[in-house]
């Protein structure tokens, strides 16, 4: 942007009601238009440098706590670069069971961000006043949805516990397979929890379906634009979150790569370190940073299947793919997305439970280092999942490399957040409802920015005008 | 046998010629607080923990090295004494790197223990944070010197149990590091016979299985195996 006098830059930090700590800047021309916006994480964790040295079987449970939301998600791809580092096929029951608890673990996120994050700004409207617009003006104005919300996480959770031993950083996948069998018992509760919660999920799906018309005007706005998708399928192209392959469309839906493994995918993508954030971006690298950009998660995902394969799911998958011809475009239906995707793993756990194998305890396949590098990945909640490796011959790792998903849609974030700003934001009218719709905006992705969750209650939004000189001359404070 | 006889805290209790302060304590189930001692190894006297109060000396006692003598007066727990036990477990926490929830020892570790049982909830002192190496040239163990306590547990298990004497230890003051030969990598070991007792009697995650994600340690093979030794158990 040319350095005119009048060319301002408005703030938003922290951003709220997101996993982690970030700030907006929306940078506005010298005619008070917005030209540009971005999206800044503020977290450094170096998670990639201080494993370095480290033995690769510890990583599963080192990377768990790389976050309190999804351990789930790094323990899974780390103990897939794991397999490859050993170079064995783990046992069908272990990757069942890696399945079972990954799908646990997209629902409760999914729970997490839909009710406690999100709903608060559907069902509650923009221009609700904070202090009322979160998890807890939530119960207090639709106590059922607020309560079945928070069963629903809890379903997800209790079935990692049930599985994993531990609702949070469990140390139970493993290089090779996973460290412990499933009781009888413990299947049985999670099988005998599953109806209520599926109907949470149909519930929520029917109220959903039933408020897209008056959510016409964000699905437009809320980051509608062309980029490439990229998630997980099965060998016949059904959704799958796990031990799968990925797929890549462009915004017409054609496929651009298919059935690649998390090695072959790697190469395809390139990253882009910005000055101003700690998050890098990736690209495809055959198409460069702007026409290569692309996005994973929930919409990414449901945008690349031919179908979820469940019955329940694909109904309504086939009621989201009608809202567009090619592949759904506005990062608004994130949510619906997310919906579908919790109930498309409820369905799937149900399945994968109700198989006697999942009981057997050949569940570990043992093995010493047989390869030097090991590029394992897993469909996080928030979308892929890279943990890429290399080590030496005592299988100490000389370079880690973690892609994660929040990073894979750092570009299409920053465009949602600029065309967003650009729809509702003027230097004359700075008023809160019309930045909380940015800031609703990049929760529609639901970044996951480090281990820490604020999940109930408001941080406090300073927004801050600065004209070129970095000079302050305009600021809002929701604390005032 | 001729029996001593003394005082421990205000209690009159009576020991064997030639048992030690802590072999005493013991006995009378009185606790005093260990880590580089272990049941079936010699005592080495290098964690310092088991400090007690002696009457008529100013000086602090290793309870596991000092002789019951007749008609001592000892005292094993008093604020200085535990002033000084927190103190040793600060200063063990912060001279490496000990991250309890990604080790594999987590829950199953005795410094981790010591520091629960003082309700030691932070430390005090600068961790020095050293860039220590780990060794993972053995094919079933790693030794990882960023957890070792330098209790040598490991060492006079490995010299006095199985009889390999593997493990020494190298250097002086903080740059002391445990060494495999002759400071050779583990795996290149030509003494080593991969018997594993040096991880089960570990005290920390500072040895341990490859792939493992918890550890159960459980060293009181140590006794069983002496005992057995001692009383020709294997003789036919």
């Amino acid at each position: 942007m040319k350095a005119e006098t009048m060319a301002q830059t408005i703030t938003i930090e922290p951003v709220s009601r997101v996993e982690g700590h970030a700030k907006i800047t929306i940078h506005l021309g010298p005619d008070g238009q917005v030209q540009d916006a971005r999206f800044h994480v503020l977290e450094f964790r170096g998670f990639e440098k201080f494993c370095e040295g480290r033995h690769f079987q510890e990583m599963p449970a080192i990377t768990s706590r790389v976050c309190g939301i999804c351990p789930v998600s790094h323990m899974l791809a780390s103990a897939d670069a794991g397999d490859r580092l050993l170079a064995v096929e783990i046992p069908d029951t272990a990757l069942r069971l890696r399945r079972v608890v990954n799908l646990a673990q997209i629902v409760q996120s999914h729970a997490l961000s839909f009710f406690y994050l999100s709903s608060p700004d559907l069902l509650l409207g923009y221009d609700a006043p904070p202090a009322a617009r979160n998890v807890l003006g939530l119960a207090a104005a639709h106590p059922e949805i607020a309560r079945r919300g928070i069963r629903l996480r809890q379903f997800g959770q209790t079935a990692i516990e049930l599985i994993a031993g531990k609702r949070i950083h469990a140390s139970w996948a493993i290089a090779g397979g996973v460290n412990a069998s499933l009781s009888a018992a413990a299947r049985d509760q999670i099988l005998a929890a599953l109806p209520e919660a599926i109907e949470t999920a149909r519930l929520t799906l029917d109220w959903f379906r039933a408020s897209l018309p008056s959510h016409d005007e964000e699905a437009r706005t809320f980051g509608h634009f062309p980029t490439l998708f990229m998630g997980m399928v099965t060998p016949d192209g059904s959704l799958e979150s796990y031990g799968g392959r990925l797929r890549i469309i462009d915004a017409h839906g054609r496929l651009v790569a298919d059935q690649l493994d998390a090695a072959q995918a790697r190469v395809l993508l390139g990253e882009r370190v910005e000055p101003w954030s700690y998050l890098k971006s990736p690209f495809l690298k055959a198409l460069g940073p702007d026409e290569g950009a692309y996005r994973v998660g929930p919409l990414a995902r449901l945008n690349v299947a031919q179908r979820c394969g469940t019955p329940l799911a694909d109904e309504e998958f086939a009621r989201f793919r009608s809202l567009s011809a090619g592949p759904v475009l506005g990062s608004f239906h994130y949510h619906y997305a997310r919906l579908i995707e919790i109930l498309f793993g409820l369905e799937r756990i149900g399945e994968l439970l109700d198989d006697p194998s999942c009981l057997s305890t050949d569940v570990l396949a043992r093995a010493s280092r047989n390869r030097l590098r090991g590029i394992g990945m897993s469909e996080a909640p928030r979308g892929t999942l890279f943990h890429d490796y290399t080590v030496d011959e005592d299988g100490l790792l000389t370079s880690v490399d973690l892609l994660i998903a929040t990073g894979q849609n750092n570009l299409a974030m920053n465009r949602a957040v600029t065309q967003i700003a650009k729809a509702y934001l003027h230097a004359d009218r700075l008023d809160e409802g019309l930045l909380n719709r940015v800031e609703a905006g990049i929760r529609a992705f639901d970044p996951c920015l480090s281990c820490s969750t604020h999940a109930a209650g408001t941080m406090p939004l300073v927004v801050e005008v600065h004209d070129v000189n970095g000079a302050t001359i305009g600021r809002i404070d929701r604390r005032a | 046998m001729s029996v001593t006889t003394l005082t421990i805290n205000g209690r009159l209790v009576s020991a064997a010629e030639g048992a030690s302060i802590l072999d005493v304590a013991r006995e009378h189930d009185i606790h005093i607080p260990t880590l580089c001692h272990l049941d079936g190894l010699s005592e080495h006297g290098a964690c310092r923990l088991c400090l007690v109060e002696v009457a008529g000396s100013s000086k602090l006692q290793a309870a596991c090295m000092t002789k019951a003598v007749e008609g001592m007066v000892v005292t094993t727990d008093s604020e200085r004494l535990r002033t000084y036990r927190r103190q040793i477990v600060e200063l063990l926490l912060a001279e490496r790197n000990h991250v309890c929830s990604v080790c594999v020892a987590n829950r199953a570790c005795e410094l981790q223990d010591l520091a629960v049982s003082m309700g030691l909830h932070h430390v005090r002192y600068e961790p020095q944070a050293p860039q220590l190496a780990m060794d993972a040239s053995h094919p079933r163990w790693i030794i990882d010197h960023n957890r070792c306590v330098l209790c040598t547990r490991c060492v006079r298990v490995c010299d006095e149990i199985e009889g390999a004497h593997t493990w020494d230890v190298m250097g002086r003051g903080r740059q002391t590091l445990v060494i495999s030969d002759m400071n050779e990598p583990w795996g290149d070991s030509a003494s080593c016979t991969s018997c594993g007792k040096c991880v089960r009697v570990c005290p920390t995650g500072a040895l341990f299985e490859k792939g493992a994600v918890a550890t159960n340690k459980d060293p009181h093979f140590v006794t069983y195996l002496r005992m057995a030794r001692e009383q020709k158990l294997w003789n036919r």
